[in-house]
C-alpha cells in the first residue's frame, strides 16, 4: 500500500535518513518515537508536501513523486487539529466533498451521518474557536474521514487533549479503524497508544527507523539499547553468555546467573527485562523455566496506582500497594525477584 | 490603578509619565492647530472647505493614493505570501529592499523616480509613446506614492500571512483543493482584515506624501504641495485651513474604514 523506499531528505534541524518501511492495506500502523524524530516529516512527504531528495514513496505501487497531495485522497489530521476558524463545524467537514463537486444532497447527507456517528451533530453551527480540545479533535477526524480516504494519516492526534478525552478517542479511533478498515498512520512519542492501537510500529530515531514490528515484539525484543530504554524496559543489564542449549542461553549478571531465549550462543551482551514481567517473592521460586535473583531493596516509588521497587541488584518490579502489604515489603529487606527465561531478552554487544 | 500598584512597581510609574509625554506630544501638536482653526478661525476653514481649487487638490490627493494602493496590492499580495511562506536563498536581500523606500529621503526617491521616467529617459520615453507621461501628470503622483506606500503594504500583507497556520493550507490541499483554491479558500479570506488594514495604511502613507511627489510632478497640486505653496506665499493664514481640513477629511475616511473592519471582524 505505502512502500517508503531508502527515503532521504533534510528540513532545518529535521531530517529523514535512508527510511524503508512498508506499510500493508488496512493496517494501523504506528510511527512511535520521542520528539523532534522526524515523525511528523514522514506524515507530510506522504502527504506530498515534500518531494525527498532521495529515495522513492509507492502508493499502491505509483511513484508519488509527481502527484499532487490533493490527488492523493488522503485524510490528515494535525496535532493542533488545523480546523478552518472561518467556516463552521459543518462547513469545516463538507470542505473535502465540496472540493470534490459532489451534489449539494450528497454533501448534506454524508456530512450529517459522519457527524452522527462521531456524535458530533450538536456542534454542527458552532465555529472552532468554541469548541473543546476533543471536540475539536473529533471535527478534524470526521473532516479526513467524510472523503472515504485510501490513507489516514494522524500526527500526535491525542497528545494535547487530557487524560479522559484522550481514552475516549483512543476507543473512538479503535472503533472507526475497525469498521473503515482505512489504512491508517498515526505518529506518537506515547507508548500506551502505540500499544493500544497499533497492528505494527515503526520506531523513529533521529530520522531512522531502527524497528518496524509487532507491538510486542518492539516492547519486548527491542532491537537495541536505544529502543529498549525509549520502549521503557528499564532493566537493562551487561551479561555474557556462559552456555547455551537447545536455545535457551545461560546468562552471567554479576554472582547470578540467569536463562534466556535467545539464540545468541557467546559473548557480551545486554540483557532487557521489562519490569512488569518481574515477580516478587519472599521465598525462592522453584523451576527450570524461571529465573529468580535475590536483592535488597533501594527504593519504593509510586506511580499512579502502581508502585516500582528498585533493588540493588540492578532489576526494578511493579507491584500494587496490597502486594505490598501482603509481602511486607520495606526499604532494605530481601527479596527474590523471579522471571520467565521467555521474558528475557538479549542483543549483542 | 491604585497608588499602592506604583508603591510596589515604581518603575511603572515612571514609564506611565514618560510614556504620556510622548503621547501629548502628538496629540498637542494636532489639537493646537485644529482647536485654533475650527474655534478660533471658523471662518478660514470654511472659506478653503468652498475652494473648488482645495476641494480639487484634495480629492485628487484621496484618488491618486487609492490608485497608487491599488497597485501595490496587486502586486506587493504575491510577494507578501511568498515571504511569508517561504525560505528562498536572499531571501533577506529582498526583505531589504522592500524597506528601502522608508529609509532613503524622499526627495532622493523623487530625484530617481524623475530620472527613470522622464520623457528623455528609456522607460518614460517608452510609456510615453503609449501615452502615459508621468512628468507633471496623475501618473507621476501615482508612481511617486507606489514607490513610498509599497513597504507599508507589503510588510502588513506579510505579517497577516504569517499570522495564519500553514498546515490550514496542507489540511485543505489533502481534502482534494488544488494550490490555488486552497489560497482563495483558506489563506485569503483569513488574510483579507490583515491587507485590507495594510491598504489603509498604504493609503494614508500616500496621501501624506510631499518630497517624491513635488520633483516628479508639481501640477497637479496634490494637496500637501498646495498646503506647501500656500505657506510659502500666504503663511500660515493660508496654508493652515487646508491643512486642517486635510486632516479631518483623512480622519474622517479612518474611522469609517476602522468602523468597518470592527464590523466584520464581529461578524466573523
Amino acid at each position: 500500500m505505502i512502500t517508503f523506499e531508502k527515503v532521504s531528505h533534510e528540513w532545518g534541524d529535521f531530517s529523514l535518513k535512508n527510511v524503508t518501511f512498508n506499510i500493508n492495506r488496512g493496517e494501523y500502523f504506528v510511527i512511535l518515537g520521542p520528539t523532534a524524530a522526524g515523525k511528523t516529516l514522514i506524515l507530510e512527504t506522504i502527504a506530498g508536501f515534500y518531494i525527498p531528495r532521495e529515495g522513492n514513496i509507492f502508493l499502491n505501487g505509483r511513484d508519488t513523486a509527481s502527484i499532487p497531495p490533493e490527488k492523493r485522497n488522503i485524510g490528515f489530521v494535525y496535532q493542533d487539529y488545523s480546523l478552518f476558524p472561518h467556516m463552521s463545524v459543518e462547513e469545516n467537514i463538507a470542505f473535502g466533498l465540496k472540493m470534490r463537486k459532489l451534489p449539494k444532497k450528497d454533501v448534506e447527507s454524508k456530512v450529517q451521518s459522519i457527524m452522527d456517528s462521531m456524535h458530533i451533530s450538536y456542534l454542527k453551527g458552532r465555529f472552532p474557536s468554541t469548541l473543546s480540545g476533543g471536540e475539536r479533535q473529533r471535527v478534524a477526524l470526521a473532516r479526513a474521514l467524510v472523503i472515504n480516504p485510501d490513507i489516514l494519516l494522524l500526527d500526535e492526534p491525542l497528545s494535547a487533549l487530557d487524560s479522559r478525552t484522550q481514552e475516549s478517542l483512543r476507543e473512538e479511533l479503535r472503533r472507526i479503524h475497525k469498521v473503515q478498515g482505512t489504512t491508517t498512520i498515526h505518529v506518537t512519542h506515547n507508548q500506551d497508544e502505540a500499544l493500544a492501537l497499533a497492528d505494527r510500529i515503526g520506531v523513529i530515531m533521529n530520522g531512522e527507523i531502527v524497528q518496524v514490528d509487532t507491538p510486542y515484539k518492539i516492547f519486548n525484543k527491542p532491537v537495541s539499547e536505544e529502543i529498549a530504554v525509549f520502549v521503557g524496559v528499564e532493566n537493562i543489564v551487561r551479561g555474557r553468555v556462559v552456555s547455551s542449549e537447545e536455545g535457551v542461553a545461560l546468562v552471567q549478571v554479576g554472582s547470578n546467573h540467569i536463562r534466556a531465549l535467545s539464540n545468541i550462543r557467546a559473548g557480551e551482551v545486554n540483557v532487557f527485562i521489562r519490569p512488569e514481567n518481574v515477580v516478587l517473592s519472599r521465598d525462592k521460586l522453584e523451576s527450570s523455566a524461571r529465573n529468580s535473583v535475590i536483592g535488597k531493596i533501594t527504593d519504593i516509588i509510586q506511580f499512579g496506582a502502581i508502585l516500582r521497587i528498585y533493588m540493588d541488584n540492578g532489576l526494578s518490579a511493579l507491584v500494587t500497594k496490597q502486594a505490598i502489604e501482603e509481602l511486607k515489603l520495606d526499604v532494605g529487606e530481601k527479596v527474590y525477584a523471579s522471571f520467565k527465561a521467555t521474558g528475557v531478552h538479549l542483543i549483542k554487544r | 490603578m491604585s497608588i499602592k500598584v506604583f508603591k510596589r512597581q515604581p518603575l511603572s510609574l515612571i514609564f506611565l509619565l514618560i510614556s504620556s509625554l510622548i503621547i501629548l506630544f502628538i496629540i498637542l501638536t494636532l489639537f493646537n492647530m485644529i482647536f485654533q482653526q475650527i474655534v478660533l478661525e471658523p471662518e478660514g476653514l470654511l472659506e478653503a472647505a468652498s475652494d473648488p481649487a482645495v476641494i480639487k487638490s484634495i480629492l485628487l490627493t484621496l484618488y491618486a493614493s487609492f490608485l497608487a494602493t491599488l497597485v501595490a496590492v496587486a502586486l506587493g499580495t504575491p510577494l507578501a505570501y511568498v515571504l511569508a511562506r517561504h525560505d528562498f536563498f536572499g531571501k533577506s536581500v529582498v526583505e531589504s529592499i522592500i524597506d528601502v523606500p522608508v529609509i532613503i529621503p524622499h526627495s532622493v526617491a523623487g530625484i530617481a523616480l524623475y530620472a527613470l521616467f522622464m520623457r528623455r529617459s528609456t522607460i518614460g520615453g517608452a510609456f510615453s509613446n503609449l501615452g502615459i507621461i508621468f512628468e507633471d501628470s496623475l501618473w507621476g503622483i501615482v508612481v511617486a506614492m507606489l514607490f513610498v506606500n509599497t513597504p507599508f503594504y507589503v510588510n502588513a500583507a506579510k505579517e497577516g500571512f504569517q499570522s495564519i497556520n500553514p498546515h490550514l493550507e496542507r489540511v485543505a490541499r489533502t481534502l482534494g483543493a488544488s494550490q490555488q483554491k486552497a489560497f482563495y479558500r483558506i489563506t485569503l479570506p483569513l488574510a483579507i482584515r490583515h491587507l485590507f488594514s495594510g491598504a489603509v495604511m498604504a493609503w494614508a502613507r500616500g496621501i501624506s506624501e510631499f518630497g517624491a511627489v513635488i520633483i516628479i510632478a508639481f501640477y497637479p497640486m496634490v494637496a500637501p504641495i498646495l498646503i506647501y505653496y500656500e505657506f510659502t506665499t500666504g503663511g500660515l493664514a493660508k496654508s493652515q485651513p487646508i491643512a486642517v481640513l486635510l486632516i479631518l477629511v483623512c480622519f474622517a475616511i479612518f474611522i469609517i474604514l476602522r468602523t468597518s473592519t470592527k464590523y466584520w471582524e464581529r461578524r466573523k
